[in-house]
């Protein structure tokens, strides 16, 4: 049996608190947001990885050109 | 320049909570601010987006986040963002810090929020966030809702509402 996800609603003009069950439509939209999430944290960290990459790949190439680490890093 | 400050709701968890929301804002003020420490039990990464609704909308929102995590920078596009939070990966009873300002929140104009966020992951990531969101809407807001996108808000987590006059 599935966990019963709530909400917390916190009535700012009485302060009055309730903990309600999530509606349908709220669980969908949960659900499309953790889609929408994983695809922009996909999407985060190819760009991560892709610029560690090419930043390897450059001082690989600097290094081949004969230039010392010090000298790569005073860049 | 805002020069009042007016804690409207605070609101420590006592149990975990897939969302949180304040409803019947009143429309007294000029600005909110949103503060609120927070960790959800997203239990295969070190970080968790929270996403915002208002008055339970949630369309017409777009935004751009700029983010750094020590070693590496980037942006995304994002819509409805409104922070960053610890999760079950990361260190043990550590919580983010989030912070979210809506001005000119009554007027009839579409609502804008600046973000800033920290998450923390101790001896191996430490990121920072700052966002931009615009929901093009002219309604005035009355209620906001946060949502993790993945787990729930655990015990602990804190929100805090703040109202703003310029005067």
């Amino acid at each position: 049996m599935s966990e019963t996800l709530t909400k917390l609603v916190v009535n700012c003009a009485t302060g009055e608190e309730q903990i309600v069950p999530l509606t349908a439509e709220e669980i969908a939209q949960r659900e499309a947001d953790a889609a929408a999430f994983a695809e922009r944290k996909a999407q985060e960290e190819a760009e991560t990885a892709a610029k560690a990459e090419a930043k390897a790949s450059a001082l690989a190439k600097l290094a081949a050109l004969g230039l010392t680490a010090e000298e790569i890093a005073a860049l | 320049m805002a020069n009042t400050y007016t804690l409207i709701e605070a609101k420590s968890l006592t149990s975990t909570t897939a969302s949180i929301t304040f409803s019947s804002i009143p429309q007294t003020y000029t600005d909110l601010l949103i503060k609120y420490s927070g960790r959800t039990s997203r239990s295969d990464g070190t970080a968790d987006s929270v996403d915002v609704s208002f008055n339970s909308s949630t369309s017409n929102f777009s935004g751009r986040i700029l983010y750094g995590s020590g070693s590496s920078v980037g942006t995304s596009t994002t819509s409805r963002w409104l922070g960053s939070e610890n999760s079950g990966a990361s260190t043990a009873s550590t919580f983010a810090n989030v912070e979210a300002y809506i001005p000119n929140y009554t007027g009839s104009t579409y609502k804008s929020v600046s973000v800033d966020a920290v998450t923390e992951n101790n001896g191996t990531e430490a990121y920072s966030y700052l966002g931009a969101v615009l929901w093009s809407n002219t309604s005035a807001i009355t209620s906001i809702t946060l949502t993790p996108a993945i787990g729930s808000f655990v015990q602990y987590s804190t929100f805090y509402l703040y109202g703003i006059k310029n005067s």
